[in-house]
């Protein structure tokens, strides 16, 4: 009850005029810094930070937590349109929303994002509303041997649930994991795979890879198949929106599902990356439409972007109760917090008070102003898809140059986005996916380290990963992951029904 | 109240240094935004240092040019100092350092020394504090080395922030001082150590005051001692009514290590006296700002400041020291 007295304490802050104008303010920058790629939300809150320092911490953390929310929208945009995700988590929207962009329904695939953000941050906020307190304690449980079992369970979800050929996802994912290795192995703190390169001491960025894979290959392969923008003929007026609205309440129990998924993955720190593949992955399976996904199905934007959307807003409780950031944009954030004098920890939510709920409360209503600036600019953004592709084309590419050269600073970057792409295009056209190589070198090097930090624990012992229940359930549930396809075989022969031969065919 | 009578105080103080220095400024200026290189990742001990100055700078407006904060952590740091390395001549880098000034090159073998810069200035020594969780009976050194000593070895788990770096080498020192084994597990960040500790995942840490103090006060952890000559000067009270001042040094519980971490300013090779002169004088104003005094408050941190020979001796000592330190642990790579 003295939370919700609090949290209405908290509106009251949050909407004092100056509060809700340093709102739009951060949403707009955010949606541009999400737009475009390498300029990330970590990027974008770290140089926008300075401006703060002569606020009050509790408006500067709404307009810094603003332009994140507005990161988290953004991210979406170019992942649609383009092809090219701008964040991380946006990798798994591309697979469906792209599609859809090329089918004339680039509206449609937007409409569907904002919202399923929207409801995915949602869900969130009145989750870290209601539970604050206990999840904090939940969190602490996750060492070493807990966080490899959810990486374990992201990579083997990805295997056994996906519906491309699991020798192929493996031969993709061990490219990405190659990558990971190399630069500094951070358990023996030697150098690994640089071949004493100055431009390797920091490994394989995964952003550069996810630009050259992504966007430069898909320039490629759309320059050989005619240099035709398949996109152009989308129709955007409210109408779709209105139209897609009425559309979604059909998929709730996937938003459901990917809530979870996002605001679990969010607070046990493995972030919103692995929680939109993986959102995705399950919904492929178990959605009623699965063997469409990849080919332009509304559910199948929905899964990711709610279940990203989500664990970005669950990832900033740990940042607050604990001072663990789950996110390197909630590391920039924690930054801020101490610079502005405030400790984030236990008693963030005892001493200041009024801080932690004007924060909470302009959670709700940053994404509510993100949500309706997003979709009031949904028109403009679908528009650029009627720009002739030869005009694009070269725009995208300078914007993925620039994407590249913006994480480092470094133009050796930009050559290795191009080397991404001739490989991006040459995987899709022998029909290796790229996704669980993206994800490989996302999670690669964590899950090393979680699983070398186990091992150095149990004295290694294989044992720790299944030492208490909630390991051994992670475990257990990757592995159930893993040869899903198999046990459904042997189910359905049990039963003696024969499985349509054309199901694995896809 | 109080505080802005402080801030007046130090916009004052900046004043006047700036007006004092005013011939020394006028002889060498940044011309172009100067880029502040983070030899670390977001988040971290140097980060939020690097990142408190760039937003004192902005506030009360001690440069003309704009100050760009850019991370380079990668190779342990490996990239930041290579980058500034082969920027001979641009007086326009600065680089923020800590341990791995020293650690980096000697464990990794990558082609840098710290001579291969030039100091600008020490800003501030970090501490060590030997942490343990609340809920663990160990009340003392003693206590805690006992019970070390009385488990099998290697059975005790020590959580620190990266490999064959500062956390790893105290440990070490610890062992040699002890007789006792641990077993080192290293992490990304200082905040996950002693979340880690939190959750009983490790038995002990040695973070910095800054990555542990939330944990303290939330009555989490338990600081037994602080490698330092002497106790730290601050005595405002943390949790249960005790003080920073209140923790006794290592040596005085009987157990033999200093260590303290280096966070000192680097300018690129080749500066000329005037440009260094610059920084030094930068340095001392934003020292002189209440935003620094609470932050050095806040992470309990050791203000001594060196410039010029004080400084370059420092390093040297530091560099043999590390040399002895990580060859008697067998942290160096093979070319050294």
């Amino acid at each position: 009850m003295e939370e919700l007295v609090n949290l209405f304490h908290g509106f009251a802050v949050a909407l004092q005029p100056y509060n809700i104008m340093l709102m739009v303010l951060g949403i707009v920058l955010g949606v541009i810094i999400g737009v475009l790629p390498g300029l990330g939300g970590a990027n974008g809150v770290a140089i926008l930070l300075p401006l703060t320092f002569s606020m009050s911490p509790t408006s500067a953390i709404i307009m810094l937590s603003c332009i994140y929310w507005g990161a988290l929208f953004g991210g979406a945009i170019t992942s649609i349109l383009f092809n090219i995700p701008g964040e991380p988590w946006s990798v798994a929207t591309t697979f469906d929303g792209y599609p859809m962009a090329q089918q004339g329904k680039a509206g449609e695939a937007l409409t569907a994002a904002f919202t399923s953000s929207f409801v995915g941050a949602l869900f969130a906020v009145i989750m870290i509303t209601l539970v604050a307190p206990l999840v904090a304690s939940f969190a602490l449980q996750f060492g070493p041997a807990e966080k490899f079992a959810v990486y374990f369970l992201a990579f083997c979800s990805f295997v056994g649930l996906s519906k491309e050929p699991p020798f192929k996802t493996i031969a993709a994912m061990m490219i990405g994991f190659a990558l990971a290795a190399v630069g500094l192995d951070s358990i023996t703190g030697q150098l690994r795979l640089t071949f004493g390169v100055t431009h390797l001491l920091n490994g394989f960025d995964f952003l550069i890879a996810v630009i050259g894979l992504f966007g430069i290959g898909e320039i490629l392969l759309t320059m050989e198949e005619g240099l035709a923008f398949r996109g152009g003929k989308a129709k955007i007026d409210l109408r779709v929106v209105l139209q897609t609205w009425k559309e979604l309440p059909k998929y709730w129990m996937t938003s459901l599902r990917s809530c979870f998924i996002g605001c679990w993955m969010g607070i046990t720190p493995a972030g919103a990356t692995p929680a939109s593949f993986m959102s995705y992955g399950i919904a492929k399976r178990v959605a009623k439409n699965g063997k469409n996904f990849g080919k332009g199905e509304i559910e199948g934007v929905v899964a990711p972007e709610t279940a990203a959307h989500a664990a970005g807003t669950a990832a900033l409780l740990p940042m607050l109760s604990l001072g663990v950031p789950g996110s390197p944009t909630a590391a920039v954030l924690l930054g801020g917090l101490l610079i502005w004098g405030l400790q984030p920890g236990p008693m963030l939510f005892v001493e200041q008070k009024e801080f932690v709920w004007g924060l909470i409360a302009s959670m709700y209503l940053g994404n509510l102003v993100g949500l309706i600036v997003v979709l009031t600019c949904v028109p403009i953004f679908a528009a650029i898809l009627r720009v002739p592709f030869s005009i694009i084309a070269p725009l995208i590419l300078v914007l993925c140059a620039i994407g590249a050269y913006s994480v480092h600073s470094s133009t050796f970057d930009v050559m290795l986005m191009l080397v991404f792409g001739a490989i991006g295009y040459l995987l899709k056209k022998c029909n290796y996916p790229l996704a669980p190589l993206v994800l490989a070198i996302v999670l690669g090097d964590k899950a090393e380290e979680a699983f070398r930090q186990s091992l150095l624990g149990s004295q290694g012992s294989f044992g720790i990963f299944l030492s208490n229940p909630l390991v051994s359930t992670i475990m257990i549930l990757g592995l159930i992951a893993l040869f899903w396809s198999v046990i459904q075989e042997g189910y359905t022969r049990l039963r003696g029904t024969v499985a349509g031969p054309g199901s694995r065919a896809a | 109240m109080k505080r802005s009578a402080y801030l007046a105080f130090g916009t004052i103080a900046a004043l006047c240094a700036s007006g004092i220095v005013a011939p020394a400024t006028a002889a060498w200026e940044p011309v172009r935004p100067v880029e502040f290189i983070i030899p670390a990742g977001t988040g971290g001990g140097a980060d939020q240092m690097a990142r408190t100055i760039q937003g004192i700078v902005t506030k009360h407006n001690l440069m003309k040019q704009p100050l760009v904060v850019i991370n380079k952590s990668g190779g342990a740091g490996g990239e930041g100092f290579l980058d500034v390395k082969g920027s001979a001549g641009n007086p326009h880098k600065i680089i923020i350092t800590l341990s791995n000034l020293f650690t980096t090159p000697l464990a990794t073998g990558i082609p840098f020394n710290w001579k291969d810069l030039t100091p600008v200035a020490m800003l501030a020594l970090d501490e060590f504090v030997l942490w343990v969780n609340a809920d663990k009976p160990y009340k003392t050194v003693k206590d805690y080395v006992d019970a070390v000593k009385a488990a099998p070895a290697g059975t005790i788990k020590m959580g620190g922030t990266g490999s064959k770096q500062e956390d790893q080498i105290i440990t070490v020192a610890v062992e040699k001082a002890t007789g006792a084994r641990f077993t080192y597990i290293p992490y990304k960040g200082g905040g996950e150590v002693a979340v880690q500790l939190v959750g009983n995942h490790v038995d002990s840490t040695v973070n910095n005051p800054i990555e542990a103090v939330a944990q303290w006060r939330g009555g989490k952890l338990r600081p037994l001692c602080v490698f330092d000559a002497q106790r730290m000067a601050y005595d405002e009270p943390i949790a249960d009514g005790k003080a920073w001042k209140d923790i006794p040094t290592c040596k005085s519980e009987g157990l033999d290590m200093e260590y303290l971490m280096l966070r000192g300013i680097f300018m690129s090779p080749r500066a000329t006296k005037d440009q260094v002169e610059y920084y030094i004088e930068l340095f001392k104003k934003v020292r002189a700002t209440p935003e620094w005094q609470e932050f050095m408050k806040s992470g309990a941190f050791n203000t001594t400041f060196l410039t010029g020979a004080d400084y370059a001796k420092w390093l040297e000592v530091e560099e043999k020291r590390h040399q002895a330190l990580m060859k008697d642990a067998g942290f160096l790579a093979s070319g050294n």
